[in-house]
């Protein structure tokens, strides 16, 4: 579904990702993971078209977006979940979820999203900069949803969220890809969530994938070890 | 500063002087809306949105001449006419510098704030060199002229009136605008998140550049209704824009409510207390009140509170 090749990103003259190839199946949900500066972040907003590449080819399907701009890619079906989630804080959560909407023109939020979050629409009309950090994060995730993506990109979504809560995200992560039949990237740090969704594993280390392994064969010490400081 | 007058004639005093306050805040909140949606959404200091304003003004001008030597059957409506054309010129022109300059400069608001200033000076120089140094006033239609008398010492002059319903007109289209379409929804997400709005597919520059444009537009409008209180000449710009960015930060940049309820105050107090003292001891009264209550309340009068 997405595929990158030699993808190469540089903030000025310091090059962060040195030519990462990956391919992610329809339907397949892959976590990369890694340390803090490793470039796990950068290469999640390369994906988005917020920070340029250098060089290198990002493609979905047979499409390529590589010099597309964000919302050009929003429309190929490309979904962004940053990092600290970045909701909109003075729109309420309705309207949130409504700015997903521009790309195809929908007028309505559609009523599986409210089915598969159903907290935003017990608070539709809070503002959304007034919801706690779990309920953010789900607005985050509805509003990125409701552009109808292929892809969906995370990052780091267990960021500051209670333990309880990130087995339910689990949970509702899955079940998004097996109802809308979508690919997930997710960028992480905790091993647990990403073994919990993850069909294959990539451990980013300095800007190169050092490691890569399927759930079922996850040589689970290496990568903690990977991880570790 | 009350003595010698009665209590009536005070009375008077504050209620005509106080609805000539309203027309100056008519002019007010025009300005500042259109300043405030730049400023708020772009982070665009427009030091020439005065200028704008007084394209807007120009092309009134022109349009009452026009008129009233080739139609003069269309005079009596022609200042609608005339509105919608200063609407045009300034957003026109507005789109065109946002395409031209602006659009280079986003994240460098000491560069914008020059590049407008210098802007605001080549503006003055076209108008000088096109229309004269000297300045120019409109015919105003026969129903736009007169005053009602409320009272047998108060009376309340029409074309002021007609400002006011204008710019109510005006406020609420774009408060409809802004809260209650999909357009809107947009720019409010640019406004908050730039990167963020263009990750959920909405077209940041387009939205740039239409807001440019409203803005600028609006400010044409207000320029229009400028023409019926005051006489427009090249730097007529320039005397408005300080008080507008002075209401545009006392409102809070981002509320609307705020943006109308400074124009409000900051007019009347002026205005008032104009008649009473000199104008520059009036300002400089108005402008430590509002020094005073910024140091107290330094997001301005109305801020939404939520969680960043």
């Amino acid at each position: 579904m997405l595929s990158v090749n030699q993808l190469r990103v540089s903030y000025g003259e310091s090059e962060v990702l040195h030519g990462l190839d990956f391919a992610v199946a329809p339907n397949e949900i892959v976590a990369i993971m890694g340390r803090n500066g490793m470039g796990k972040t950068t290469l999640m907003k390369s994906l988005m078209g917020i920070v340029p590449a250098r060089s290198g080819a990002i493609r979905i399907g047979e499409t390529e977006i590589t010099g597309l701009k964000s919302y050009e890619r929003v429309a190929k079906g490309v979904a962004y979940v940053p990092q600290g989630r970045m909701i909109f804080p003075t729109m309420t959560v309705q309207e949130n979820i409504e700015t997903g909407l521009t790309v195809h023109g929908g007028r309505s939020v559609p009523g599986d999203l409210y089915e598969l979050f159903p907290v935003l629409l017990e608070m539709k009309g809070r503002r959304g900069g007034n919801l706690s950090g779990g309920q953010q994060q789900q607005l985050a995730i509805a509003r990125a949803l409701a552009t109808k993506p292929k892809v969906l990109l995370l990052d780091e979504p267990t960021e500051g969220i209670q333990p309880s809560i990130i087995r339910e995200m689990a949970r509702t992560l899955r079940r998004i890809r097996d109802e809308k039949g979508l690919s997930i990237i997710v960028s992480e740090q905790v091993l647990s969530f990403a073994l919990d969704i993850a069909d294959r594993v990539l451990v980013i280390e300095n800007g190169e994938i050092v490691h890569e392994d399927s759930r079922d064969a996850i040589d689970e010490a290496k990568v903690a070890r990977l991880l570790s400081v | 500063m009350f003595e010698g007058y009665s209590l009536a004639e005070l009375g008077s005093i504050f209620a005509m002087q106080g609805f000539a306050g309203l027309i100056l805040f008519s002019v007010f909140v025009l300005m500042a809306l259109g300043l405030a949606i730049i400023f708020g959404q772009m982070g665009v200091i427009n030091m020439a949105h005065g200028e704008f304003m007084i394209l807007g003004a120009y092309v009134t001008y022109l349009c009452s001449t026009f008129i009233s030597s080739y139609a003069p059957a269309l005079f009596p409506v022609y200042f609608f006419i005339a509105m919608a054309l200063a609407f045009v010129a300034s957003g026109a022109l507005g789109m065109l510098v946002e395409w031209a300059m602006i659009r280079f400069l986003y994240r460098r608001p000491l560069d914008t704030l020059l590049a407008t200033w210098g802007l605001s000076l080549i503006l003055q120089q076209v108008f000088r060199s096109v229309f004269g140094a000297r300045e120019v006033g409109v015919v105003l239609p026969d129903w736009l002229m007169g005053s009602v008398a409320v009272t047998g010492t108060i009376e309340v002059p029409i074309n002021g009136l007609f400002v006011m319903a204008l710019t109510t007109a005006i406020t609420v289209a774009i408060y409809a605008v802004m809260f209650r379409s999909r357009w809107g929804q947009g720019v409010r997400a640019v406004m908050q998140n730039r990167v963020m709005a263009g990750a959920v597919g909405i077209n940041t520059e387009k939205v740039d550049r239409y807001t440019f444009g409203l803005g600028c537009g609006i400010a044409g409008v207000a320029g229009s209704a400028f023409t019926m209180v005051g006489s427009t000449g090249p730097t007529s710009g320039q005397l408005y824009i300080v008080d507008t960015f002075l209401v545009v930060v006392f409102g809070g940049a981002q509320s609307l409510i705020g943006t109308i309820a400074s124009a409000f105050t900051i007019s009347q107090a002026q205005s008032t207390m104009e008649f009473f003292l000199s104008g520059s001891t009036a300002k400089v009264l108005t402008l430590l009140t509002v020094v005073v209550i910024l140091m107290l309340r330094p997001q301005g009068l109305f801020v939404l509170k939520v969680r960043r």
